[in-house]
Order: structure tokens, then C-alpha cells, then sequence
């Protein structure tokens, strides 16, 4: 059946096609003919943002803990432009979003209309692909092919811009799927000969590493499953960047935990002593690798990505695989088929010696609540629910890596790449969507929260409780724990000044407010915050110049670690300094 | 004081064929300043009957990883069929046209002419007071006539850019 359709009914019955659930949108002029589509549509919910950025950072929180595209729309001009930082943290963390911004209408395109705003170019380089859509006609093909890059090969964000004639216009609207050429199609299998190199290099290494990254996480939980059972064959260590934490269990004895600028000795030697690597959906991103010179000099380095451009980006590799995480794990363990695990012993005794430094153990303290302490009763209290976890951006967030295990994927959603203070509340908000019935933890510091505290209105509207728990040491702590150890402790507009009574704050939108001032209080108000059928906001008064170790300085080797108790001098050389 | 160093680079021909879309373009060479890349110089125009497709010719230089990276980031681009690097493909022809305007008189015009011919250079607008002439060759016969030109009345000078082509029988 075909009929004439508006262009706005186009893209609503399109994103139904696409199984879309939520839209994560805030209405204004140029996408009024959207929003009246949308008015009364029963197969779509519209979730209404309080800025356009939590609406991009909520559509990936649905996104990262469903495995679902996140849709957002929002208008022209500022709609889009608040939109941006979202998509690029998505773009950085290769999340699937669609992104449906308004425009003005294709007459005005270029006059400096009221609202417009060069969206396409603005977003050229921090989305997976974009279009300019200037016939109705082109709406639903393009619409499809939108979702079949968001979704597969490296996910991403794609955004379709809309002028508004282009919503009000008319157009042939088809039942069957809509007649186009496929340009777009990512490698998903590994080459045999690779896999089987690959397999061999393995199958001899007498110090093996998975090195494992958000790609497990992005490519499906069979991925996750798949690693878990290379693992079981080989018996070889794993650890993790921030972002793939999840696809292997923290409870396992080969995990080493998160490797990096805050990650363990043990995985971060494992990483520097290993004989032979096999990083899986990970990029070697700086805050993993450390001063790229002293990065793992000894090893056979394997690199599975599904993305050609991540491959020899900043470390050369001697074996890349380029195919999804998921297709070439599968094909390993074919190849791998009954050999025997190595003998790992010699290997593991060395480990279990890193082990031994207990790198984060952390000093408890006789007045204040160590952030550390707070985050491990979070987890001793909560994990019976098996909560969804989000964090901010900051000290809590490498606290949140280190002092809360997280077993499973999709489980753990954090914004890596950007690094976008902000995300947390937003995409806890998302996941508590895409979630119902799960409890849903933003980890936040009292910096990051008030970046987008005013979702704490979307959460109130939709009943979504979303708890988010504060480590409130009213210092914007990274950055002042950095101005410590390399400006002299000159600390620079870092404090977090005027701050808001949080609980008053929280009884403000609706929500409950706890207060917690000492590890007396702790327990119980990680339990009412648990208990309150609810959002909730916990403000946990933590010490205020607690440090986050273990840390790789900028500019240093993973051997260089910094841990609690040594001697950090307060100064760092220019050459240091001007590392990220 | 901290310096800045640079790595020592290479220059690649690389071809890109593209779908003919608006803004395609503005990504690739978008691609190329948000990446730190250099362009050296860049052509394009469309190549196929419907329209449908744009060839793109650009010079670049950078180190061996850089220049693959280049490569890889170019692939990523959905609009992107194909990215070929001439110079690592091996033999292949590279031309350029240019238009190199030459005002004088006396024995100065008559030696442009003279140089013009040697460098089979077309003359393709004059007045009694100056020529155009048409060039094309590799970029350095281009240079070089533009060196020679100088001393003899050089006004101004155009050029396009390379185009490649890989040698032999097969497709680039």
C-alpha cells in the first residue's frame, strides 16, 4: 500500500518501523510538524529533556544498557548545537544514536534564519555520517540507511537534519521497506590465515594478556560469553579499559581489573611483562597506553577491531584482525579447538606478585568517609539487585572503575572517550527507561552532577527511580588532584564554591534527599536509598582531598605507577605537562 | 622550554572515489584539518554518467603511519567507495594543467615563445602585450616553466592540482 504522507509522518512511521521506543527530544519552531505527528502517537514515547544535551546522553544511556539505537530529537539553532556534546561522546564512544535535528526551512537555509544553525557542518566531524534531507521522498530510504550505520560495523552516532518545509511537504509513503543501495558494509569476519596466527601466537605464549575494551560491550553480550570462553581455553589474564568493563567477570581469579592511567599494578605490569597481547575492541586510547615508547615493549601484539582506522592508530601492531569482536572470538576458539591450555604457572606466580601490592588498598580515616570506602559499602549494599551503573566524569567515576565490580555488560555505562562531566544523571535516566523494574545508580561527584541537574525534572515526570549517590568532597577532585601533583597544589578555580544543599535540591524536584556525613551514617543511607521507591539524590559527604591512586602520571610508563603512600613531587617537566 | 618537533614525512598521491553528495567534499578535506593532515593540493570533479560518483586526486605528505591512518580514516567515510595510494601502487601517471600569464615586449616576449615551445606550451589568449599559456605535465615541468617565466614578465599563475592514474591496463 502506498499513500501521500507529510514528511514529519514519514520519519514518525519510519522510526516505528525501526522498533524505536523512546525519543529522547525537546520540541521547538522547526520541528513543530514532528512534534504534531508525534501528539496522540501511541507507538512511540517522547521523552521530554530539560536541556538538548540530556537528551543525547540519555539516548545513550538506553543505548549502551540495551544494545538498542537511542533516538533524539530536537530542534534548529540551539536545539542542535546543545545536542553536540552528546553526539560527540557518542561518536568517541561508539554508541548508536540517531539524531533528528529540525531546520529552518530549505529557503532560508544559508540567511541566517531565526534558530538556524549549520548542523551539518557543525556535526561533520564528530558523527558517524549526516544528511541534509531536501525532498520527502528521500525520507524513509534514508531513514533506514541511518539506522544500518548507527548500528552496524563501529557504532555511532548519525544524524538526519530536517528543514521544516521538508516536515510539512508530502511524499509517497510505501508499507515495504524502502528501495535502496546498500554502500555500507562493515567486515565482520576475521581473515582465517590471521585468526589462525593469531591462535598459534596464543597457544605459545608463556605470558599471555587480553586487553579487552568497549567493542565487547558494543558488539552484543555473545561477545562477553565469547571472551569468557577464549579465556576459559587459554587460561590467559584479562583486564579491561573503563569502557570495557563488564565483558569479563570481576570475580574471576585471571581478572587483573582496568589496566591504565588509574588502573592496578598487577594489570598494568601484566600489560608491560606480557609476552604476547591480544587487545579485542580496545584503541590504545593515551589514558591506556602511558608514554607510548615504554607501552608493553616486549610483546607479539594482536589487535581485533572491527574498525581498520583504529588499527596502528597510536601503537603499531604485529597481527591485526579486523572484524567484530563476537565473529572473531568465535572463530579463535573454532580454531582452537581441543589444545590444551598452556602452563600458565610461571606467568601467573608473577602476577600473584603484583597482586601482593594490593595496589588499591587506600588508608581508612578516623573523621571523614573515604570515597573509596563509601564506593565499596555501594556495592556491598547494592549488588544483590545487580544495579546498572553510571558515573559522571572525575575522581568518583576511576573510584566507581576500581571499587565497584561489574560482572556483566551493558551494566556499566560511563563516558570514556569525551570524558563529558554531565553524562551520568541523563544516561541513568536512559537506562532506567530501557530498564524498568532494575535499580539504576548514577556514581557522580558533586561537580559533574550540577552539569545536567536539571533532568533531575525528566526523572520526576516519567516516575523514574534513578538513584544518584554524590561523593561530595566539594572539589572538582581530578583536577585539583592534578593541580597537586604537578602545579604545586596551586589550585586553580577548582573548588566547588556556593554549592546547593543537595538534599533541599532533591525535595525540590520531588525527589528524596539523604544525607550522609560519616561512615556511621553510611550504611543506612546507602539503604534508604536503596528502600525509597523512588529517585533519590545521596549526598555523601566524603573527604575532600582524598587522592585516586594507583596513577600513571602523564607522560610516564606503566611501570611508573604512582601508588597510595609514595612520595609524589609537586612539580612536572614541560614536556610532561603538555601531555593530555 | 619544551620544542615542538616534526616528524620527517613523505609526499602520496592518493585517489579517492566518492558518492556525489553535498558536503562530501567539506568532509574530506574537514577530515584532513580536524586530523592534522596536510593537503598539498586537490582535485575534484565528477566522473560518471549520472553523476553519481566524484573522483578526488589529493597530495599529501606525512610519515608511512600518518599516511596510512589518512587511508583509513578516508575508508571510514560512508560516501567513500574507495581510496587508492598511487604512490604505493606503484608506477602511475600524475598531470597537472596550468595557466601562466607572461606580459612583455621585445626580446622578452619572444623568448616566453621561444620556451613555450620547448616546453610545448599552449598559447591560448594574447594581446600584443602578453600571452596565456596552457601547461600540462608533471608538477615539476610545471615549475620549472613557471621558474623560467619569472624573468621574463610572469603575471600570474594557475593550477589544478595533480590528477593520477595508475599505469597499465588495469583500473586504479
Amino acid at each position: 500500500m502506498s499513500e501521500e504522507r507529510s514528511g514529519a509522518n514519514i520519519l514518525v512511521e519510519s522510526l516505528v518501523r525501526q522498533g524505536v521506543e523512546f525519543v529522547f527530544g525537546y520540541p521547538g519552531g522547526a520541528v513543530l510538524p514532528i512534534y504534531d505527528a508525534l501528539f496522540g502517537e501511541e507507538r512511540i514515547r517522547h521523552i521530554l529533556v530539560r536541556h538538548e544535551a540530556g537528551a543525547a546522553h540519555a539516548a545513550e544511556g538506553y543505548a549502551r544498557s540495551t544494545g538498542k539505537p537511542g533516538v533524539v530529537l530536537v530542534t534548529s539553532g540551539p536545539g542542535a548545537t546543545n545536542a553536540v556534546t552528546g553526539i560527540a561522546d557518542a561518536f568517541m564512544d561508539s554508541i548508536p544514536l540517531v539524531i533528528i535535528t529540525g531546520q529552518v526551512p530549505t529557503a532560508i537555509i544559508g540567511t541566517d534564519g531565526f534558530q538556524e544553525a549549520d548542523t551539518i557542518g557543525i556535526t561533520r566531524h564528530c558523527c558517524k555520517h549526516n544528511y541534509l534531507v531536501k525532498d520527502p521522498a528521500d525520507l524513509a530510504a534514508t531513514i533506514d540507511e541511518a539506522f544500518q550505520i548507527a548500528t552496524t560495523g563501529r557504532p555511532g552516532p548519525v544524524l538526519i537534519d530536517i528543514p521544516k518545509d521538508v516536515q510539512i511537504a508530502s511524499a509517497l509513503w510505501h508499507d515495504t521497506l524502502p528501495q535502496r543501495r546498500n554502500r555500507y558494509s562493515p567486515q565482520t569476519e576475521g581473515a582465517s590465515e590471521d585468526v589462525a596466527r593469531a591462535v598459534e601466537l596464543l597457544a605459545n605464549a608463556k605470558a599471555p594478556v587480553f586487553y579487552t575494551g568497549g567493542g565487547v560491550i558494543n558488539s552484543g553480550p555473545r561477545a562477553s560469553a565469547l571472551l569468557r570462553e577464549l579465556q576459559a581455553l587459554t587460561g590467559a589474564p584479562v583486564t579491561s579499559t573503563l569502557m570495557g568493563l563488564g565483558a569479563f567477570p570481576a570475580d574471576h581469579a585471571d581478572w587483573l581489573g582496568m589496566l591504565g592511567m588509574h588502573g592496578t599494578y598487577e594489570a598494568n605490569w601484566a600489560m608491560n611483562q606480557a609476552d604476547v597481547m591480544v587487545c579485542i575492541g580496545a584503541r590504545f586510547d593515551d589514558r591506556v597506553t602511558g608514554r607510548l615508547d615504554a607501552f608493553s615493549p616486549h610483546s607479539t601484539k594482536i589487535h581485533i577491531d572491527i574498525d581498520r582506522s583504529s588499527i596502528n592508530k597510536t601503537v603499531t601492531v604485529d597481527l591485526p584482525i579486523i572484524g567484530d569482536c563476537a565473529r572473531v572470538l568465535e572463530q579463535m576458539i573454532a580454531v582452537w579447538g581441543k589444545r590444551p591450555a598452556q602452563d600458565l604457572s610461571a606467568w601467573k606466580a608473577r602476577i600473584d606478585g603484583w597482586r601482593a601490592k594490593k595496589s588499591l588498598s587506600y588508608p581508612r580515616l578516623a573523621r571523614e568517609i573515604a570515597p573509596q570506602y563509601a564506593i565499596e559499602r555501594l556495592y556491598a549494599l547494592t549488588q544483590a539487585h545487580r544495579p546498572i551503573v553510571s558515573t559522571e566524569v572525575g575522581q568518583h567515576q576511576m573510584w566507581a572503575a576500581q571499587y565497584f565490580p561489574i560482572n556483566q555488560p551493558n551494566e556499566w555505562l560511563t563516558s570514556g572517550g569525551l570524558g563529558t562531566m554531565g553524562y551520568g544523571l541523563p544516561a541513568a535516566i536512559g537506562a532506567q527507561l530501557g530498564n524498568p523494574g532494575r535499580l539504576v545508580i548514577d556514581i557522580a561527584g558533586e561537580a559533574s552532577i550540577q552539569m545536567n541537574i536539571q533532568e533531575l525534572g525528566t526523572a520526576t515526570q516519567y516516575r523514574l527511580p534513578v538513584k544518584v549517590f554524590i561523593l561530595n568532597n566539594e572539589w572538582m577532585g581530578m583536577v585539583r588532584q592534578w593541580q597537586e601533583l604537578t602545579y604545586e597544589s596551586r589550585y586553580s578555580n577548582s573548588y566547588s564554591d556556593s554549592l546547593p544543599d543537595f538534599v533541599v535540591l532533591a525535595e525540590a524536584y520531588g525527589w528524596k534527599g539523604i544525607r550522609i556525613n560519616s561512615e556511621a551514617e553510611l550504611d543506612a543511607g546507602i539503604q534508604a536509598m536503596i528502600d525509597h521507591d523512588g529517585p533519590v539524590i545521596v549526598d555523601c559527604r566524603v573527604a575532600k582531598e582524598a587522592n585516586c591512586f594507583p596513577m600513571i602520571p602523564s607522560g610516564a610508563a606503566h611501570t611508573d605507577m604512582i601508588l597510595f603512600g609514595d612520595n609524589v613531587a609537586g612539580t612536572m617537566d614541560d614536556e610532561a605537562k603538555a601531555l593530555v | 622550554m619544551m620544542k615542538i618537533t616534526q616528524a620527517a614525512s613523505e609526499r602520496h598521491v592518493l585517489t579517492i572515489t566518492v558518492d556525489n553528495e553535498a558536503g562530501i567534499l567539506a568532509k574530506i578535506a574537514g577530515l584532513f584539518t580536524a586530523r592534522g593532515y596536510n593537503i598539498d593540493s586537490l582535485t575534484v570533479a565528477d566522473i560518471s554518467e549520472n553523476h553519481a560518483v566524484s573522483r578526488i586526486t589529493i597530495v599529501t605528505h606525512g610519515p608511512p603511519a600518518v599516511i596510512d591512518q589518512i587511508r583509513a580514516q578516508l575508508e571510514r567515510l560512508v560516501p567513500v567507495h574507495k581510496v587508492n595510494d598511487l604512490t604505493e601502487d606503484g608506477p602511475h601517471v600524475e598531470r597537472e594543467l596550468a595557466l601562466i600569464k607572461v606580459a612583455g615586449k621585445g626580446e622578452n616576449r619572444v623568448e616566453a615563445l621561444r620556451i613555450a615551445d620547448l616546453f610545448r606550451a599552449k598559447v591560448v589568449d594574447t594581446t600584443t602585450a602578453s600571452f596565456i599559456f596552457e601547461l600540462t605535465g608533471a608538477p615539476d615541468k610545471i615549475d620549472s616553466f613557471v621558474v623560467l617565466m619569472r624573468e621574463l614578465g610572469l603575471v600570474e599563475v594557475g593550477r589544478t592540482g595533480i590528477v593520477g592514474m595508475i599505469r597499465g591496463g588495469s583500473a586504479t
